[in-house]
């Protein structure tokens, strides 16, 4: 199962120590490994801004939570961003690009690109553990082998409909407590 | 390649979308009112994907938009089925069935294109429709293995609807260009795997399959039933009458 989110990000054992002797052997490599550094890092912070951009229909979960956000990177001083669409005809898509956007070039980016990217098409399998924590705390369950209910926590539920209030979620009703309840569908 | 072809698929998904949304604050159930709406949502946006492709591969500036609310009947290229008016809900629960099916074989087929792009919105495309093909599967089902009323209002859909469905499995020149360089796929191949399958469901639905061979046609060549104009003279007016409007 593909995880979403972002690259971690490489770890050195000893950075200190061998960008020391990088600048004293070789100041031309010290200096490239200089810049891609601050480009990692440049990068590590868009994602972390845009782990606060939320998803339109369901604002307690994040785009990147989601695992809508497949990459970021720079060209030039242009930030290209990659999202992939959960339904064709999802109308948040066109809503998060313009979000994206709007919040790079508030946290300073002076030029910002979204692609939108359907392959590989969208999986449930790439939202975050996070991502399945906020919905089970926002009252809908996270996708799963089997729907459990995200208030009592019973495995026995019945399906209502297949189809809800938007096209990613089921709507079911727990038989334990009787509460109805969204169902993020595997897909 | 020629524009025509990722069309006729955008076409199948714009027409049966605009169909289906017929049916929002009239379905039998509220369930069913969220479900279609939902179905339709999907294929229009896969419609907005095959559209786009194709507006591109004319190159005559126009986009999906343009392709939706300006073009006349002459130039849609769906196949007739999804055209049919949505009649009662065994009416329109035998048209999903049969075209679901259809979709999700000829999607199948184009996840293998030769062309990056189509095979990226089939694999797209293909996992809504399966699920589209579950919900009008266990409708037909429901609906044939039911009460008297829905069993004969399920039987008279299938036999209305079935003189439709021969369309989908007859190549022209282009789906045989298609074919023939690795894009595309040979309507015909899908016939037999469509049949078993409508046998099978038939049969649990307690129908009978019905047994026509003859075929209406036309619709991949821009001739249509003139149900066909009433739906688009309804989906267009509005841009036409006003083609400066912007949301």
């Amino acid at each position: 199962m593909v995880k979403a989110g972002h690259p971690e990000p490489s770890t050195v054992c000893h950075p200190a120590r061998s960008e020391r002797s990088e600048r004293i052997c070789h100041p031309e490599r010290s200096e490239r490994s200089e810049r891609s550094r601050r480009t990692r890092d440049r990068i590590e912070a868009m994602y972390r801004i845009l782990d606060d951009v939320p998803d339109p229909e369901m604002p307690f979960v994040s785009i990147t939570d989601l695992g809508i956000v497949r990459d970021v990177r720079l060209d030039g001083d242009t930030v290209v961003v990659a999202l992939t669409p959960t339904y064709s005809g999802c109308p948040a898509t066109q809503v998060i690009q313009g979000d994206v956007v709007r919040t790079l070039r508030e946290h300073g980016a002076k030029d910002v690109r979204v692609g939108v990217r359907i392959a590989p098409p969208w999986s449930t399998d790439w939202i975050t553990e996070r991502g399945h924590e906020r919905l089970r705390a926002a009252g809908i369950a996270p996708p799963a082998p089997h729907a459990r209910c995200p208030r009592c926590g019973s495995g026995s539920v019945r399906e209502l409909s297949r189809f809800g209030a938007t096209p990613c979620k089921a709507l079911y009703r727990c038989n334990a407590c009787d509460e109805p309840f969204e169902y993020v569908k595997p897909f | 390649m020629p524009a025509e072809y990722p069309l006729r698929f955008g076409d199948n998904a714009l027409v049966l979308a605009q169909r289906l949304c017929a049916w929002v604050g009239h379905a039998p159930v509220m369930e069913e009112d969220v479900a279609l709406a939902n179905v339709a949502l999907d294929l229009f946006g896969q419609a907005r994907l095959w559209l786009s492709y194709a507006g591109e591969l004319e190159a005559r500036g126009r986009d999906e938009d343009a392709l939706t609310f300006h073009r006349d009947a002459r130039e849609f290229c769906n196949v007739l089925l999804v055209e049919h008016e949505n009649g009662d809900f065994a009416d329109t629960t035998a048209r999903s069935y049969f075209y679901d099916l259809w979709a999700s074989l000829a999607l199948g087929e184009l996840t293998r294109s030769g062309d990056e792009r189509i095979a990226a919105i089939a694999q797209k495309a293909l996992k809504e429709v399966r699920y589209h093909l579950r919900r009008s599967q266990d409708w037909l089902i429901r609906l044939g293995d039911g009460t008297p009323e829905s069993h004969a209002r399920m039987q008279r859909a299938a036999d209305g609807l079935w003189r439709f469905t021969g369309e989908l499995f007859i190549g022209d020149r282009l789906d045989d260009e298609m074919a023939a360089n690795g894009t595309g796929f040979a309507p015909e191949r899908l016939r037999d795997p469509w049949l078993e399958r409508v046998h099978e469901a038939f049969s649990a639905a307690t129908l009978t399959v019905p047994a026509g061979t003859w075929t209406q046609r036309g619709g991949k060549q821009g001739v249509h039933t003139e149900a066909l104009g009433y739906m688009l003279a309804e989906m267009q007016v509005l841009p036409r009458a006003m083609p400066e409007a912007r949301w």
